[in-house]
């Protein structure tokens, strides 16, 4: 498992006098879900958004498929192939799933000189792509808004999957979903990478991360506390590594168990 | 795991009923047919449904249809524009002025109005998206703007704020009558010849049709409908409207450029707001000061009987335009039951509040809100 799919290297982010990141270095193998670890604060959001082109790097490099890279804007990134699923989903409740599959690349249908949006096309595909992530839709019109949190998710991971994602960037998928919901994206994630795709994985959930993760990645005030192999190690060395230890350990020991 | 979505026990099978419910012209065709079930039983006998009569409430929905359609598709695109009755009175009052006061052919007059408006559409949108105010309130401006400029104007070169000999200036030519004329002219004589409708019996013109032909008017109302629905359902751009009324930010994200979207819609609503007003003055041969007032609500209460909603993302321009024909047989229907007319704003406000209200409770079901 060495093919890296993109090195971040040496990342530093200022804003103003805050330094949101001080030097963090991640490579992404093909293939891999890697858990991206931390806690409010950390960095995380920073991090994952230079990946993505939203900010540019004070200092440092990104290098993509072996070459250094500079995003102007998330549109770069995109069209690279680095697709971001954002917590707030990027989907519009009252459009139907095959609208919102193809919101920004509509599949055109040319009848003379007049382009049409190609429903069928559109229907066919959104229901096919979204039957192999395990999920049938009633119907390609259903409007998402009628959808369970896990199953909007799912549609926003098979529709960056369809556009051709080599990195698929989750920022907390799981975080506001139920028990069945979350297990029902962690499988998702599962297929995503069964199909050589990069998946970068952020949460603060250690058994989430466990569940489906390759390697992890803690954060901690702007740093990296290193990379670890999956069966390296334990999710209370993780716990404690994102916590920033002694107080957590503490405190655990005084609510009797694993936060 | 994966099957979960598959059978849910806990979700009810939708019946048919509120599927149906989902359209949004529903609101729009049960109105539609209580209105002339409820005037077929109570003014058919009252010429409204004679070939007059049937002009009569036709051409006054036709009115309301080409201002709703670029209300709706601003709607959907997440807009308002409020600046409509005064577009009207403003873009009647420059043909009037070019046409007549400044004595340009009438085509150009037609065609330099058309740009000046559609230039006005463009502005508010451009101003609505870079300062990122509501529409309401740059609208609202536009409104006080447009409407001072059309009294200050024809003020200030004719010493009046109604300017008439349009239809002589526009005698002759060639895109005035796209505006102001009829067609269908020898289908009209058929059907008169025939006793199917009415033809003058007494005077200089007996024998000919009462209604001799369908004024343009209706034909533009009829055609944007068509282009707007067809635009909206079944274009890549269509899905940019709903997108970007639905959710800008989340739009955006996928690519769509937002901004254009709106700022296009803006002018098209501009746009129709010109078509009506050039319709109007060929019609009536003058511009006054006073045209348009109030046409932007009538245009948005439009709209929300046929079943958009006011926060945008949802609608449809042939609700839009049934919302357009129960206005206009509505009020042109009190008339001929001899119903005081001031009880028309009544029937408005109380059939707005239920529309409203029902378009409210069919967005909770669909994005599951409670």
């Amino acid at each position: 498992m060495s093919n890296i799919i993109i090195q971040m290297k040496n990342i530093e982010k200022y804003f103003g006098s805050v330094i949101a990141l001080a030097g963090v270095s991640v490579d992404i193998q093909a293939g891999e879900c890697h858990c991206l670890l931390g806690d409010n604060g950390a960095g995380k959001s920073t991090f994952i958004k230079t990946m993505s082109g939203v900010h540019k790097p004070t200092k440092g490099m990104i290098v993509f498929e072996g070459q250094a890279m500079n995003f102007a804007n998330p549109r770069d990134a995109i069209t690279a192939g680095i697709a971001t699923v954002h917590q707030h989903l990027g989907m519009i409740p009252l459009m139907s799933v095959s609208r919102n599959f193809f919101m920004g690349n509509e599949p055109i249908k040319k009848f003379g000189p007049i382009k049409m949006f190609d429903h069928d096309y559109a229907n066919d595909v959104a229901m096919a792509e979204m039957l192999k992530m395990g999920i049938n839709l009633r119907s390609p019109d259903q409007a998402v808004g009628t959808l369970s949190g896990g199953e909007r998710q799912t549609v926003a991971i098979a529709r960056a999957v369809h556009f051709g994602a080599k990195v698929l960037i989750l920022d907390e998928p799981t975080s506001a979903l139920g028990v069945r919901q979350t297990a029902n994206v962690l499988a998702t994630i599962d297929k995503v990478r069964k199909q050589g795709i990069a998946v970068v994985f952020i949460t603060h959930n250690v058994r989430h991360a466990m569940a489906v993760g390759d390697r992890f990645t803690v954060l901690n005030r702007g740093k990296t506390l290193g990379t670890a192999l999956k069966g390296e190690i334990t999710p209370e060395e993780l716990q404690d590594m994102m916590a920033g230890g002694q107080e957590m350990a503490a405190l655990e020991g005084s609510l009797g168990g694993t936060v | 795991m994966s099957d979960v979505s598959n059978g849910d026990e806990r979700i009810k099978t939708t019946s048919k009923f509120r599927q149906a419910l989902m359209r949004p012209e529903l609101g729009g065709m049960v109105g539609t047919v209580a209105v002339f079930v409820f005037f077929g039983l109570f003014a058919f006998d009252s010429g409204m449904f004679n070939s007059q009569g049937v002009m009569n409430w036709s051409v006054v929905s036709a009115q309301f249809m080409i201002i709703a359609v670029g209300a709706c598709l601003l709607m959907i695109a997440g807009e308002f524009d409020l600046s409509v009755g005064s577009m009207i009175g403003f873009a009647g009052m420059m043909i009037a002025i070019f046409g007549v006061t400044l004595g340009w052919p009438m085509w150009i007059a037609i065609l330099i109005t058309f740009v000046i408006c559609v230039a006005f559409g463009a502005l508010n949108g451009y101003i609505v998206v870079t300062t990122g105010l509501p529409s309401f309130i740059v609208t609202l401006a536009t409104l006080f703007i447009l409407r001072g400029f059309t009294i200050f104007i024809p003020q200030t070169l004719e010493r009046k704020t109604i300017i008439g000999g349009i239809r002589e200036a526009a005698e002759g030519d060639w895109l005035a009558p796209i505006f102001g004329g009829e067609i269908g002219e020898p289908i009209f004589v058929w059907l008169g010849d025939r006793g199917i409708i009415n033809v003058f019996e007494r005077g200089n013109r007996a024998g000919e049709p009462v209604v001799n032909g369908i004024p343009m008017l209706i034909v533009w109302a009829l055609g944007l409908v068509i282009i707007g629905h067809f635009l909206l359902t079944r274009t890549r751009f269509g899905n940019w409207v709903f997108a970007a009324g639905g959710d800008a930010d989340a739009a955006r994200n996928a690519g769509v450029p937002v901004n254009a979207v709106k700022i296009k819609m803006f002018m098209f609503t501009a746009f129709c707001a010109t078509v009506f007003a050039v319709c109007q003055v060929m019609e009536f041969g003058s511009a006054g000061a006073d045209r348009g007032i109030l046409k932007e609500f009538e245009a948005i209460i439009a709209v929300v009987i046929g079943g958009a909603l006011l926060t945008g993302g949802y609608g449809s321009v042939i609700g839009a335009a049934l919302g357009a024909l129960i206005f206009g047989v509505v009020q042109q229907g009190l008339f001929f039951a001899n119903v005081e007319s001031s009880l028309f704003r009544v029937f408005l406000g109380v059939i707005l509040l239920a529309a409203v209200i029902l378009n409210t409770y069919i967005r909770r079901t669909i994005t599951g809100e409670r």
